[in-house]
């Protein structure tokens, strides 16, 4: 299991990378945190001619709190993000998240806006960036454009990250007052990908009745599956809220899949469960705000 | 402590049962291993190109394109294999059952029979360039529709092998009769009550973090061959590679180094990559070596486990088996390289520590085109306690008996030793248990878990909207076959020990335990003694270590080879003293006068003594020489009968394998929500005789549990209809993290073997035999489903409810 | 695809080399310079056998370009001990509470728990189990390595 050759790029500018990435069009791919692209070109599942290490770029290992959100550079490692207090403060659903991605090696070396452009369904940070409402910075030679996350997860493994763009950031917005967030996900070994995963945020207003309540699925669809529940919660204090009809309509979104892990019946199942628990978690979480 | 030999020689001193720390440990904890990749740093790489297709015929190889590859050194398809070489490998272990015996070719010949069977072999400067050129080489194949699963494979009109009609390898039975005379079909008849039900075992592996890897040297000036190889039977590779290389047997030596465990899969040999790389040095006139990687360890090494089983079982009111009938279907994948020794096991182990009134078990062995299915640690036994323990429960169940009576009721009491079960195991020898204590196991395991108040606790868990269940497993496991093993114990002048077997090791300790003989025998200091295993140049006799097997074979062998060696030492110690070898002992390495303090020679003198010299090399081997007046003028140098040297070898050969037994039991509970399982708690009563060192059995405990839980509830090779392994790689074959396994209690219960010198039983497998039966047994008594097919998922556990309604 | 030169700083030890891009880090660090005590266990990033400390954080040598890590500073199994060569702390309770059995995983659970130790000198038995939930051991079923790794808490403890 040894990567096929390919030609090596080690641009030291955001400038230079661009150059090498649009030279290298469809046959570039973009090194950066390598968790998920090494295994794929170690398996020879992936084999691009060209590969562009964006690791000297330390002007994209960037994580400011921005007042429209959490802005997260290219190279910020997922150690990096999930460790940040001010994240934490200014974005808590990020931590809440992170601790669930693989294992703390990986997050050593994992970048969080590689694990939005690998797209995969079943992790968690697309589910995150989806539920936010956030988006992605692109840039290429001489052009910058920023898209949505409803507009940036196109299939499975798949993003809006066109040949000769480099994803140069992430946002992701800051939560409204009086919001929570949960992250509930079932995996069959701790650390694995979710069989089945939720990400919810849910706003109060002043009289602390629900405004807001919104999930993410994860592992149930090609992208992530996003479900606003707040008509189906009715705008009524948590205490009252009609959390398992929320979690009904929640299952009728989703179209599971079966693998060698789960029935699809079982994800159906498991997201009911999960909605409805990080519903009322992230309702408590908005409580406490 | 652990170099402190108290007293003399014999079993007095501390050695022998202390938690001795590892010798091989240092090394290992500071990078200075050498694993079979670790050597060999200027050696060319082997690559394979592997079947994609489960069943195919190869219709055209094409190498052009990889030609140019640069590094390229060769390609090798079966046509370029010397005649030798060119024919099957060897079927290991014949046995007259195995009527459709089939292995596959060392490449390909013209028929792949399962995905990831090599077709080409290439060599080239290093691993990259070499699958560089794998990549490049075209294989046109011919797909034909490949047989899946052992129960479609019984049924199918498609053959693995055109030439094995019903894809029937072997077919067995066995059966004992009642006391009375009654069939075990009769006897179910007869009985006040019969249940029948279905078990299912599905794949898994041994799975080792260090895959296979083999190194080969020829040396062309001296005509012979060095071969490393990451094996667990070093012995029996060298003499397959000289024969099917055609090289005198002393020209080649074949050695196991540092090996990153095996649990069974390196007991296979040889494997096609064993014969070929070896082949390819000689041939290239170069060093070869072979890693093999992850994937393919998962698609062209070799599976264990899948096993149907239908049981019917008659009963009387106490739920004491008077008959037991069971039918066994095994898929053995593709090949049958190492014979039908898992099914043989699997029958001939079932009744467990039970006294079954009458029994048969009849098992047909089936060709699927999937990946051979050879021993993996426990081989056989989790599917027959499997069985047996499932079997314990339904009675129990059905009686509305408590689960322990109904085992107490028909445990093999403790004054019925030996107690032959009528069987023929796995060593083609009777199956008669040595010794054990069932009752006194099952009373500190009930003592261990709570079992007695555990439905309180149960009804405290239900109070709270939890759900948790308790389950028991049971097990005898013969350990220590035969036919033998042995053992050499050379003291050098410099009063060194060195100890050597031939028998392999993974990371059981083995320079530890057999040094803790070693040193408890001869009276030495531990530092002062050293083990090499697995080497032919230090010892070119033996059978490898599998079936918990090491402990007592090599360490017995290694325990008369020290006995040898002291008589010898004593003897001419006497001669020294000018005393009675009778009033000699050994201890801190010096042979000393019983009650005559000061009176004493060392054993590094008494080793200089034994080797009259003509020469001096030193002024401690001047001692020896033919002017120092050390010998008798009336007898020559060399007494007849003796033999220069402070040495000795000997060999065990037991008449029997010895049984270990244990029991099991957990606490689970089951999300009513998510149908996620988690282990509460874990408990073990283990019994394997004496303990050489009891640090070392916990951990060979541990470990087996650990696979035990992953073959419960985590990992199983899941196949296609097409052939294809769907879950080639860590990802999705799950082997636990620390995170999946529970704390293990465990309590150890020493009835000594009657059958060999050091009273011990094997314990390598122990820990993985009862598991699946124990966490089955528990999650149905948390669900109230009967559980049936093992392992069990979170999403398998959600179907069982919905269709239990 | 000519190989680049690259320098590393390798348990202390300045080393330059010359390798493709597609070099593995685990296997610079094993071929090329010849520290094999770092082990490839599946090169898809699943067992952490290969686990190294980059900068001193612990990462994946196997899904690491050597390339990429041209100028940073590794520590392999190699060099954990002293340069007298007395074993660490973490070495020596793993010693001590038999937390190997065939060593091959052992190299990666060392580097990853000395990092952990280092940042949380007293984990609880949660973060233990968190801080090597990554790393695969097929021998010893863990139990004796999470109680090397409360062991070696307790040396650095009574050794500073």
């Amino acid at each position: 299991m040894k990567p096929a050759p390919f030609e090596y790029h080690a641009p030291r500018s955001l400038g230079e990378a661009l150059d090498a990435l649009a030279e290298a069009g469809a046959d570039g791919k973009v090194l950066a945190g390598g968790q998920s692209l090494i295994p794929m070109l170690n398996m020879r599942l992936a084999a691009p001619a060209h590969l562009i290490d964006i690791n000297r770029l330390t002007e994209l290992a960037t994580l400011d709190v921005e007042p429209g959100g959490v802005r997260v550079g290219a190279l910020a490692r997922h150690a990096q993000v999930e460790r940040s207090e001010p994240v934490a403060a200014a974005q808590p659903l990020l931590r809440q998240a992170l601790r669930l991605v693989a294992h703390p090696v990986i997050r050593n070396r994992g970048t969080v806006v590689g694990s939005l452009v690998h797209a995969d369904p079943a992790a968690e940070l697309p589910a995150v960036l989806a539920l936010l409402g956030g988006s992605v910075r692109l840039a290429r030679r001489g052009a910058t454009r920023d898209v949505t996350a409803a507009a940036f997860f196109t299939g499975p493994m798949e993003s809006a990250t066109g040949p000769g763009e480099l994803a140069v950031s992430a946002l992701f917005p800051l939560l409204p007052a009086r919001s929570g967030t949960a992250f509930r996900e079932v995996a069959r070994r701790h650390g694995d990908y979710a069989l089945a995963g939720i990400a919810a945020l849910v706003s109060l207003d002043d009289d602390l009745r629900i405004t807001v309540a919104r999930v993410a699925c994860v592992s149930v669809g090609p992208v992530p599956v996003l479900v606003d529940v707040t008509e189906v919660c009715g705008h009524r204090p948590p205490a009252s809220a009609g959390w398992d009809a929320a979690a009904r309509a929640v299952q009728d979104r989703i179209e599971p899949e079966a693998d060698i892990h789960a029935s699809a019946g079982y994800r159906r199942h498991l997201i009911g469960v999960l909605a409805e628990q990080a519903l009322r978690d992230a309702a408590r979480a908005a409580l406490d705000a | 402590m652990h170099g402190e030999a108290a007293g003399g020689g014999g079993m007095t001193t501390k050695l022998f049962g202390e938690p001795v720390r590892r010798r091989e440990d240092p090394r290992l904890l500071t990078g200075q291993g050498r694993y079979l990749d670790d050597l060999g740093t200027h050696a060319l790489e082997a690559a394979f190109v592997r079947s994609p297709h489960a069943h195919a015929r190869i219709r055209d190889v094409d190498v052009s394109a990889a030609l140019d590859v640069d590094g390229l050194v060769a390609i090798y398809t079966w046509e370029d294999l010397p005649a030798l070489l060119a024919q099957p490998l060897p079927l290991l272990i014949p046995h007259p059952a195995l009527t459709h015996g089939r292995t596959a070719y060392p490449l390909a010949r013209d028929l792949v029979r399962h995905v990831g069977e090599p077709v080409v072999m290439v060599v080239a400067r290093d691993r990259y360039l070499a699958e560089d050129a794998c990549a490049l080489i075209r294989v046109d194949y011919e797909v034909l529709k490949p047989v899946v699963g052992v129960e479609e494979a019984a049924r199918s009109a498609r053959l693995v092998h055109d030439d094995v009609p019903g894809n029937v390898g072997a077919h067995l039975v066995q059966e004992v009769p009642s006391a009375a005379g009654l069939g075990a079909r009769e006897a179910i008849e007869a009985a006040p009550h019969t249940l029948s039900f279905r078990l299912d075992i599905e794949r898994s592996a041994s799975m080792p973090l260090e895959g296979r890897g083999v190194y080969a040297r020829w040396d062309a000036d001296d005509q012979s061959l060095r071969v490393y190889t990451s094996t667990q039977t070093s012995t029996s590779v060298r003499m397959a590679v000289a024969a099917r290389l055609g090289l005198p047997l002393p020209k080649v030596e074949v050695i196991a180094p540092d090996v990153g465990g095996g649990f069974g899969v390196k007991i296979v040999h040889p494997w096609p990559e064993e014969l070929l790389v070896p082949w390819a040095a000689i041939a290239l006139g170069r060093e070869v070596k072979w890693t093999e990687d992850r994937r393919e360890h998962f698609v062209s090494s070799a599976h264990e486990r899948a096993q149907v089983h239908s049981v019917r079982v008659g009963f009387d009111d106490d739920g004491r088996v008077l008959g037991l009938d069971v039918t066994i279907l095994h898929d053995h994948g593709a090949y049958t390289p190492y014979g039908i020794i898992v099914p043989i096991i699997t029958s001939t182990q079932l009744p467990g520590p039970y006294r079954i009134g009458a029994y048969r078990v009849e098992f047909s062995s089936i060709y699927t085109n999937t990946v051979q299915v050879t021993p993996y640690r426990g081989a056989g036994r989790p599917q027959a306690v499997f069985c047996m323990e499932r079997t314990m429960d339904h009675i129990a169940a059905h009686l509305g008996a408590d689960r322990t009576a109904v085992r107490a009721v028909n445990f093999i009491q403790p004054d019925e030793f030996p107690y032959d079960q009528g069987l023929i195991f796995q060593d083609g020898r009777p199956l008669i248990y040595d010794s054990g204590d069932y009752p006194e196991s099952l009373r500190m395991l009930k003592e261990l878990i709570g079992w007695d108040s555990f439905p309180e606790l149960k009804a405290r868990a239900a109070a709270e909207g939890r759900r948790i269940g308790i389950g028991i497993g049971c097990y005898v496991e013969g350990t220590g076959v035969g036919p033998y093993e042995g053992g050499h114990v050379q003291i050098t002048s410099d009063g060194r020990v060195h100890v050597s077997t031939g028998l392999t090791s993974q990371g059981q300790g083995h320079e530890t335990v057999f040094a803790q003989i070693a040193a408890t025998e001869l009276g030495v200091p531990l530092e002062r003694v050293s083990v090499v295993t697995g080497d032919t140049r230090r010892f070119g006799y033996a059978v490898g270590t599998f079936a918990s097997r090491a402990a007592v074979m090599s360490g017995n062998a290694i325990a008369l080879a020290c006995r040898k060696v002291r008589e010898k030492a004593l003897r001419i110690a006497a001669d020294a003293l000018e005393a009675d070898p009778g009033d000699l002992e050994i201890a801190d390495g010096e042979v000393r006068v019983v009650g005559s303090p000061g009176a004493a020679i060392p054993l590094a003198t008494v080793a200089v003594l034994s080797n009259p010299l003509r020469y001096a090399f030193d002024a401690e081997a001047a001692r020896a020489t033919q002017f120092a007046g050390a010998s008798s003028f009336d007898r020559p140098p060399v007494a007849e009968g003796e033999e220069p040297g402070l040495e000795g070898r000997d060999y065990y050969s037991p008449l029997r394998s010895t049984f270990a037994s244990g029991m099991h039991a957990a606490i689970v509970e089951t999300d009513p929500l998510t149908a996620e399982i988690r282990i509460l708690r874990y408990a073990v009563v283990h019994d394997c005789g004496n303990l050489i060192n009891p640090m070392i059995v916990e951990g060979q405990i541990h470990g087996g549990v650990a696979q035990g839980v992953g073959g419960a509830l985590y990992e199983r090779m899941v196949y296609d209809e097409h052939g294809q392994l769907l879950n080639a790689s860590f990802m999705d074959f799950l082997m636990p993290y620390a995170t999946e396994v529970p704390f293990i209690e465990t309590a150890h219960l020493q009835t000594p073997s009657p059958l060999n010198p050091l009273g011990i039983k094997g314990a390598g497998e122990a820990g993985v035999i009862p598991v699946s039966a124990v966490i089955a047994s528990a999650v149905e008594d948390a669900e109230g489903i009967e559980i049936d097919r093992m392992p069990i998922s979170p999403s398998e556990l959600f179907d069982l409810r919905r269709s239990a309604g | 695809m000519t190989d680049i030169a690259i320098t590393l700083t390798v348990n202390g030890v300045v080393r330059q080399v010359e390798v493709p891009g597609r070099r593995l880090l685990s296997d610079c660090l094993r071929h090329d310079l010849g520290l094999t005590g770092t082990h490839v266990g599946c090169e898809h990033g699943v067992c952490g056998c290969c686990t190294v400390l980059l900068d001193g954080e612990p990462v994946r040598s196997c899904l690491t370009f050597a390339v990429t890590v041209d100028g940073h500073d590794i520590t392999t199994v190699e060099g954990l001990a002293a340069p007298d060569g007395a074993m660490s702390p973490v070495q020596r309770a793993f010693a001590e509470c038999h937390g190997l059995q065939c060593g091959f995983c052992t190299p990666g659970f060392l580097c990853t728990v000395t990092a952990l130790l280092r940042d949380n000198p007293s984990p609880t038995g949660e973060e233990v189990l968190e801080g090597i939930s990554g790393n695969l051991c097929r021998c010893t079923g863990y139990q004796n390595i999470v109680k090397s790794v409360h062991r070696a808490a307790e040396i650095m403890a009574e050794e500073t």
